[in-house]
């Protein structure tokens, strides 16, 4: 009992413990959602949703929307949970903490939180148009189809690492002379 | 595969709660694992921190070994999907870009705002969201043509290797783990 309650409010486990038991979730999605552990459609979703309380017309002509219908489901859930799950694991630690400009972009970029939040919604732009263009993200292509030994989540995910170290050295090495 | 899990993936009430609760678990593990912060995801994006790698690496080790299993068994059935190279590769560079200049991706987003992360709220859920009703709006237009282009010559790895699944299982995990222990091996 005692040594359940030290894991649960340890700051952080082995990245190979915690990655191990995300694949055990996604075992366990298969066996008890016939689903794989995917974020992005969740967003989808969500997005529709928010149209639609707008426009429900126009919803319904989105073609895509037609594909992924804008509902409350399993995958629009998974996104609400994340944030619950990441909540009560930051608390049980007393990690949880309001920042609006992480250390290592301050030290390069600044403490201006304008600067970061413009240049995080133009990278959250990328990631949600992107990740709907690969057809998956990090958890959908990288992890749950890797699992499935899907040639195309591989390929997906290497062109997400390799997107991204190239963007994140241009930022820090060439635009900020780090 | 067993009518009891036939039934649970039809009753949608009960796999709506299962979303809530798949997401609780893995929102805890991925802030556990350290991930949800921006400062590892950078990290590891500019090849100095290794723990995304360590963590999305474990999850599949393990994950491609159970999945295997429940299959074997009849418990579960794997739907891998087929891909392009315009879909999978530019798509794949465009998230690159989107996950480096934000310093989270759609999961660990959700995640960062759940320990306090505001950037992660205010701009990287906004974003995402924009992102994909733009992508939607663009979407009719690139169905039919590039996202078809370039189709990949196989749905899974052992039928691109022209290997027995088990066999492409090892020969994986032992790339994997092998990356896992020269990670280690020279002090990452």
């Amino acid at each position: 009992m005692f040594l359940i309650l030290e894991l649960l409010t340890q700051v952080t486990w082995s990245p190979y413990i915690a990655g191990a038991g995300i694949g055990i979730l996604v075992c366990l999605a298969f066996l008890l959602s016939n689903r794989p552990i995917g974020c992005s459609s969740g967003y989808v979703k969500a997005g529709g949703l928010i149209e639609k309380s707008i426009s429900p017309v126009h919803v319904e002509r989105q073609e895509y929307y037609r594909e992924i219908v804008p509902e409350v489901d399993w995958a629009f859930m998974l996104i609400p949970g994340i944030v619950i799950g990441a909540f009560i694991a930051s608390m049980l630690s007393g990690q949880f903490q309001f920042i609006i400009v992480p250390a290592t972009w301050s030290a390069t970029f600044g403490n201006t939180p304008v600067l970061r939040i413009i240049v995080a919604i133009l990278g959250g732009v990328f990631l949600g148009f992107g990740a709907r263009w690969a057809g998956g993200c990090t958890s959908g292509h990288g992890i749950s189809g890797s699992i499935q030994l899907s040639l195309a989540s591989m390929i997906s995910a290497a062109c997400f690492f390799a997107g991204g170290i190239a963007m994140a050295m241009f930022l820090f090495h060439v635009i900020g002379g780090a | 595969m067993g009518a009891l899990f036939t039934g649970i993936h039809k009753d949608r009430g009960l796999q709506v709660i299962l979303g809530l609760l798949f997401g609780i678990m893995f929102g805890f593990l991925l802030q556990k694992g350290g991930v949800t912060s921006y400062d590892v995801i950078i990290a590891q994006l500019l090849l100095t921190n290794f723990t995304v790698m360590k963590v999305m690496l474990s999850a599949v080790i393990v994950g491609m070994i159970g999945l295997a299993l429940l299959k074997h068994f009849g418990y579960a059935q794997p739907h891998p999907a087929s891909g392009t190279i315009g879909s999978n590769v530019i798509g794949g560079l465009i998230f690159g870009f989107g996950f480096s200049l934000l310093g989270y991706c759609p999961g660990t987003v959700a995640g960062a705002v759940g320990t306090g992360a505001i950037d992660a709220l205010i701009g990287g859920v906004v974003g995402i969201l924009a992102g994909i009703i733009i992508f939607v709006r663009v979407y009719p237009k690139i169905r039919g043509g590039i996202l078809m282009k370039g189709p990949l010559p196989a749905v899974t790895v052992q039928e691109f290797l022209r290997l027995n699944m088990w066999l492409t299982i090892v020969i994986m995990e032992a790339v994997m783990i092998g990356f896992l222990l020269l990670l280690e091996y020279i002090g990452y």
